[in-house]
């Protein structure tokens, strides 16, 4: 609770709703003692008074009513019936949502026909024919407003229930033994109240003003009764006369809609997580660099990674996902990236061509230098003109990674044109070819499909594909066969295997499947905790890891052919990459560790094949 | 030697494009008649790639997914009503997303108290004593109860998912694919884990997965699946070894090997399951298929000792 | 395509019917007499009851539905008794007003609402974003009759630039310019709330969609960032916009009805209300069966266009 308001409170708007509506609130409970004049009382002696005359701080209306007075009876009402409208429609509303969301099936069917039949119309002739039957009045005009608004809840409410409703703890539960009765209550029930907060609190201001405005028809508060909506309404006659009377109960509406919806919008930041974590931040077309100086060049090659650190700023913490990591790939030539999920190698590959999210992403040090040149901080235009050109890159999970709405041939003919001006016509033509060229069957048929009627190997195959669209030399490959099974993930592998021979490429492969590593890469970096703690040749890494981590890594990874055996398994876990040790960021998983482990920086030695560890196995 | 699970012909049909009233658009059939039987005390793999029906087969023998036709034996008692607290106390389930199977508004003592409370209407101190049997034998701190499962990782969820699974006594584990979504080193913890608790409580497992190898290297029999049928039976030292069906064959081969050259598997895509093929459902995609493969669907037969294969033309050894 | 606009139009059928009949039902609903309402409290019982014969009231309820139905089907709404003419020909005469209002406030808010959006997630936390922000919060909270009793004492009284009211000049008006002079003020007013929630639903949808991976996707290939926002991200994030201007869609004509009250407009909004006050029955049962028959008609439409836009949806 108190974290949450403080949340609500760090969002500056939100707080001066609340006490916007917090003095609005205190006055209208307070009014009935407050010393006001009667606000019903007439006095047609004094019609329309202007504001601040003697005894009528705002002036009075066309009955010589005090303003004022009106003005506070008149807020109680309508903020009384908004929150009442809106506490109805959602409780009504998530009602029915969690229940046609929770069984599904017919009940949901039938449900939501009914939800679909109420939004098939405007939603103000179903409150005018509520209102029609049942009379003007200000109840009749709050049952009528709540429920035109009950189907909007139970439609958001449903969407989330059956999210829920899918979510594996509710099987859990079943398992469990509870109930269908007990599993709503105690399982779905406490998982939507944030969503149903988040609906009253973002519609309680729209339902303040719908009361009003029926009123302000005539068809809410009777006269002499007055909310602020029926002021409104008298007030009309006389607007160009007595301007006062319409402005004073108009701009009282505002403020509480206003300081609601503010409020309303804090509440919602507040509860949902992904804001909370600035997960919703939008990411920029580059990484944010806040770099130095660039760091000399160690060597050459076509792709120099030099010392490069890459962070994610979350609020006051710092993940310092990859730490001076330097790789070098040359022509040719297949690198592989090889670590557990927060290793940092992804994000590693990602900071080559600015593509790690930013905001939080921030890469502040290191270079990457490409033919020489340094990436870190270039001009956009100049990244953007690389991109793809020179540096290409497949990504994991092919379905997410096309666009859904784009023929996969016109993705690809905008891979090629974006590089090159050439005709419509003659890119596509490339890019029927190039959809040969990773061997997917009938492939000008297969330009005009869209990604979702492909299957997942055929979908890393269109990736491959906009990859080699302008022939680059260098493809990054972000663990491209994760999301397939084996046997797709064989045909994509020997794919990228055989197109890296037939035209030269070199590729940066990450993956977390030694398997893999060991069949497709020259070389091959481990990382750990965002560092590089070996590297060399695949085959010599393998056969002989040099640092405790590979070692036992390998020992864990079970071999087809061995049997049923018990495995290797290295206790603890991977170290938070926004709290890591100091010293060796194995250290406190190893077996091997001493007190030295845990002080100072530890050096990558070694030359081409090279460890970061005091106690290498064996001899390097 | 006792059974401990055994189902007779059980199926799923899915109906795709529900209408309110009449038939519906089109029906999948997710898993065809399946008759396994797995031994008191044994760790039964189920090997299969995405669609192939494992999952839903797991859900069905839980009672979570009601069958379309066939019965289910527990120790020779018949359980085909689809009511998991009746299923619950037998047989339980050990999700593959660890997080997002504990619901993430509840502590963990309130997770696993439900099953304890439900199915054995336990309470007090004998539960509380329960609790922290359980906590024990999956290796985790009870100070832990106390918090909720977004402050835990990916391989310490899946404790207490196996805590909360045990919390029932079941006689029978379902596993379903539970080390894919942990990392390799904490992995092989987890499944250590396993081993200790199957030899500890006496249990039967029913091991699923998509990963060859570390089924292999947990199970006694492993049973292939492909397009919803069981393809291939036989101990876990034979079947990839010496794979007698050629979709076996192909998934061995296709297992990323350190110095096997790659390219050596070519061979297609899965059926369209809204249009599945008269025969054998392997038959487009195998080397050895013939015209008597596209015509009749072979039936699960020994091939050799203990080993089964559903193949007109079962793999030479 | 043709085959899902097909099933979309066949399925509107029995959503129509279920129209007819809730409004049916809801108007059998209403207290009181309707003889005695059109003959008033004078009437005599025989008087009643021959009324009551002549209008098919003695009959058993879902035979009066029938009896309706069949009649709404060949464009007989009935009379109004108030306005003593056809219920048919005053609102077809009401509507086409409404529409005109109703209509550009829709182009008005769609298309600021869209644009407002689109800048404001793509400058998320900028200048540009935090002042949208703040008018989109101002407009959603302003009551639309307050604000366009505003616009009359602001642009009509003070400053004389428009007229106070109607759809016409009395006097030597009629054109498109006439029209377009009274139409300015109430349909910025009747679109500020809209354009409001649309753009604040842009911005989310935006948001959203500039996370995705697929985004990555095209910049990694070099797509220029203009081209990646307004190609790529509004596409997709279309996917989720267009079914909320559908729903606003019905905001817009909801909110018409203040605002042909504030600017004496002669549309279906005030004459709905006012037959309501009047207990004009068969008026406001053809009004509301017309108006919502309309907006069944636009949904379909809508869903056309999000079908057109994402090819996942088409069966």
């Amino acid at each position: 609770m108190t974290v949450f308001l403080r949340l609500l409170f760090r969002n500056k708007l939100a707080g001066f709703g609340a006490v916007v509506l917090g003095i609005i609130v205190v006055l209208a409970v307070l009014t009935p003692v407050l010393p006001l004049p009667a606000p019903n009382e007439t006095n047609t002696a004094s019609r329309f008074l202007r504001p601040l005359s003697e005894g009528h701080l705002l002036g009075t209306d066309h009955l010589g009513r005090d303003l004022l007075s009106r003005l506070m009876w008149g807020t109680r009402l309508s903020l009384a019936v908004g929150f009442a409208a809106a506490l109805a429609a959602g409780l009504v509303g998530a009602a029915i949502g969690v229940m046609a969301g929770y069984f599904g099936g017919r009940t949901d069917n039938v449900t939501m026909r009914g939800v679909d039949m109420l939004m098939a119309f405007p939603y103000i002739l179903v409150a005018l024919a509520i209102v029609a039957v049942l009379g003007p009045g200000l109840l009749n005009a709050l049952i009528a407003v709540a429920v035109v608004n009950i189907p909007f809840f139970a439609r958001n409410i449903r969407g989330v229930t059956v999210g829920i409703a899918h979510r594996e703890f509710i099987d859990a539960a079943r398992l469990a033994g509870m109930g269908h009765a007990r599993i709503i209550l105690t399982e779905v029930v406490p998982n939507i109240v944030p969503v149903v907060v988040i609906a009253m609190s973002t519609t309680i201001g729209w339902m303040i003003l719908e009361t009003a405005g029926l009123s302000f028809l005539g068809l809410g508060s009777q006269p002499p009764q007055a909310d602020l909506g029926s002021m409104l309404g008298e007030a009309r006659s006389a607007l160009i006369t007595a301007p006062h009377t319409s402005i004073v109960p108009g701009v009282m509406i505002l403020l509480i809609v206003m300081s609601v919806n503010l409020l309303g919008d804090g509440i919602r930041d507040a509860l949902d997580p992904r804001l909370r974590s600035g997960a919703l931040a939008r990411p920029m077309a580059t990484t944010r660099v806040e770099r130095g100086h660039a760091p000399a060049p160690k060597g050459e090659g076509l792709l120099r990674i030099d010392d490069l650190e890459t962070q994610f700023h979350v609020g006051a913490r710092v993940y310092k996902a990859v730490n001076k990591v330097s790789l070098d790939l040359q022509p040719g030539e297949c690198l592989g990236l090889i670590g557990e999920s927060g290793s940092g190698k992804s994000v590693t590959a990602l900071s080559v061509m600015g593509l790690v999210a930013s905001p939080p992403g921030v890469i502040t040090g290191g270079a990457v230098r490409l033919e020489g040149q340094d990436l870190i901080g270039a001009p956009y235009d100049l990244l953007r003109s690389l991109r793809g050109r020179k540096v290409a890159y497949i990504f994991q999970d092919p379905l997410s990674t096309l666009h859904p709405l784009y023929r996969i041939g016109d993705q690809l003919i905008e891979a090629i044109r974006v590089h090159e001006p050439v005709s419509r016509a003659q890119a596509h033509r490339r890019a029927v070819k190039l959809l040969e060229d990773v061997r997917i069957p009938n492939a000008a048929a297969r330009a005009r499909a869209y990604p979702h009627e492909l299957s997942g190997g055929m979908r890393q195959r269109v990736g491959i594909a906009m990859a080699l669209a302008n022939d680059p030399d260098i493809i990054i490959a972000d663990e491209p066969t994760t999301a397939l099974d084996v046997t797709v993930q064989a045909q994509i592998l020997a794919l990228l295997s055989d197109l890296r021979r037939d035209r030269g490429l070199a590729i940066l492969f990450i993956t977390h499947d030694f398997g893999v590593v060991g069949q497709l890469c020259d070389r091959v970096a481990v990382m750990y905790g965002g560092r590089i703690v070996e590297t060399g040749p695949t085959a010599a890494v393998l056969a002989a890891p040099a640092h405790p981590y590979t070692r036992r890594l390998i020992a864990c990874v079970p071999e087809l052919g061995g049997g049923q055996r018990i495995l290797a398994a290295i206790p603890g876990l991977p170290p938070a990459v926004d709290d890591l040790p100091a010293g060796c960021a194995f250290a406190p998983r190893c077996d091997k560790a001493q007190e030295a482990c845990s002080k100072g920086e530890i050096d990558l030695t070694g030359d081409g094949r090279q460890v970061r560890c005091l106690f290498p196995e064996g001899a390097v | 030697m006792t059974l401990a699970l055994k189902t007779t012909d059980l199926a799923k049909t899915f109906d795709i494009g529900k209408r309110l009233i009449g038939p519906p658009r089109a029906q999948v059939r997710a898993v065809h008649p399946v008759s396994l039987e797995v031994r008191q005390g044994e760790t039964l793999g189920i090997v299969g790639e995405s669609g192939c029906g494992k999952s839903t087969l797991a859900r069905m023998l839980v009672g979570l997914t009601p069958a379309t036709s066939g019965t289910i034996e527990i120790e020779g008692r018949a359980l085909d009503r689809a009511d998991p607290a009746a299923f619950g106390r037998l047989i339980q389930y050990v999700f593959q997303d660890p997080v997002s199977s504990l619901n993430p508004r509840k502590t963990i003592r309130q997770i696993m108290e439900a099953p304890l409370r439900q199915l054995h209407a336990m309470k007090g101190r004998a539960l509380e004593a329960r609790i922290a049997e359980l906590f024990d034998a999956v290796n985790l701190r009870p100070e832990f109860l106390n918090r909720y499962p977004h402050e835990f990782s990916g391989g310490q969820a899946q404790r207490i998912g196996i805590a909360r699974a045990l919390a029932a006594s079941p006689r029978i584990l379902i596993l379903d694919e539970p080390v894919s979504a942990l990392d390799v080193s904490v992995q092989a913890q987890v499944l250590n884990l396993l081993a200790e608790l199957k030899a500890e409580f006496n249990l039967t497992y029913l091991f699923i997965s998509h990963d060859l190898a570390v089924v292999e290297a947990v199970s006694d029999r492993i049973a292939v699946l492909y397009f919803g049928s069981v393809v291939e039976t036989g101990p876990a030292e034979k079947v990839f070894a010496a794979p007698r069906h050629p979709y076996t064959k192909l998934l061995a081969d296709s297992a990323p090997v350190v110095g096997r050259p790659l390219g050596g598997a070519q061979s297609g895509e899965l059926p369209d399951p809204l249009n599945p093929p008269a025969g054998c459902a392997f038959a487009g995609r195998c080397p050895r298929a013939s015209d008597l493969c596209h015509r009749d669907i072979p039936r699960l037969r020994v091939v050799e000792g203990d080993q089964f294969a559903a193949c007109h033309h079962p793999v030479p050894h | 395509m043709g085959g899902y606009i097909l099933t979309r139009l066949l399925s509107a059928i029995p959503v129509l019917l279920g129209i007819t009949i809730i409004v049916f039902l809801i108007m059998a609903m209403i207290p009181g007499d309707p003889a005695t309402a059109i003959l008033g409290s004078y009437a005599t019982p025989e008087n009643v009851e021959r009324l009551n014969r002549h209008l098919g009231l003695d009959e058993p309820l879902w035979r009066q539905y029938f009896i309706w139905l069949g009649n709404l089907l060949q464009g007989d709404f009935g009379r109004s008794f108030a306005l003593n003419r056809p219920v048919l020909d005053e609102i077809l005469d009401r509507f086409s007003a409404t529409l005109i209002l109703a209509g550009t406030a829709f182009v008005l808010c769609s298309a600021l609402g869209i644009l407002a959006g689109v800048v404001s997630a793509a400058r998320q936390y900028g200048f540009a974003d935090k002042a949208i922000t703040f008018v989109v919060i101002l407009g959603i909270s302003v009551p639309s009759f307050f604000l366009g009793m505003m616009m009359i004492l602001l642009f009509a009284v003070q400053l004389r630039w428009l007229p106070v009211s109607g759809m016409y000049s009395i006097w030597g008006g009629g054109d498109l310019p006439d029209l377009i002079r009274h139409l300015t003020m109430p349909a910025l007013a009747l679109s500020v709330v809209a354009t409001g929630v649309i753009a604040r639903l842009s911005r989310g949808a935006m948001l959203e969609v500039l996370r995705q991976d697929f985004i990555r996707t095209a910049r990694a290939k070099g797509v220029h960032e203009r081209r990646v926002i307004w190609g790529h991200g509004l596409r997709a994030a279309m996917v989720s916009i267009i079914p909320v201007l559908g729903i606003q869609a019905g905001f817009v004509l909801s909110g018409a009805v203040y605002i042909e009250m504030v600017f004496q407009w002669p549309g279906v909004g005030r004459m709905l209300v006012d037959a309501i006050l009047k207990r004009d029955i068969l008026l406001v049962q053809g009004g509301v069966v017309f108006v919502a028959a309309c907006y069944v008609g636009f949904n379909i439409v809508v869903d056309v266009a999000q079908s057109l836009l994402d090819p996942r949806i088409r069966t």
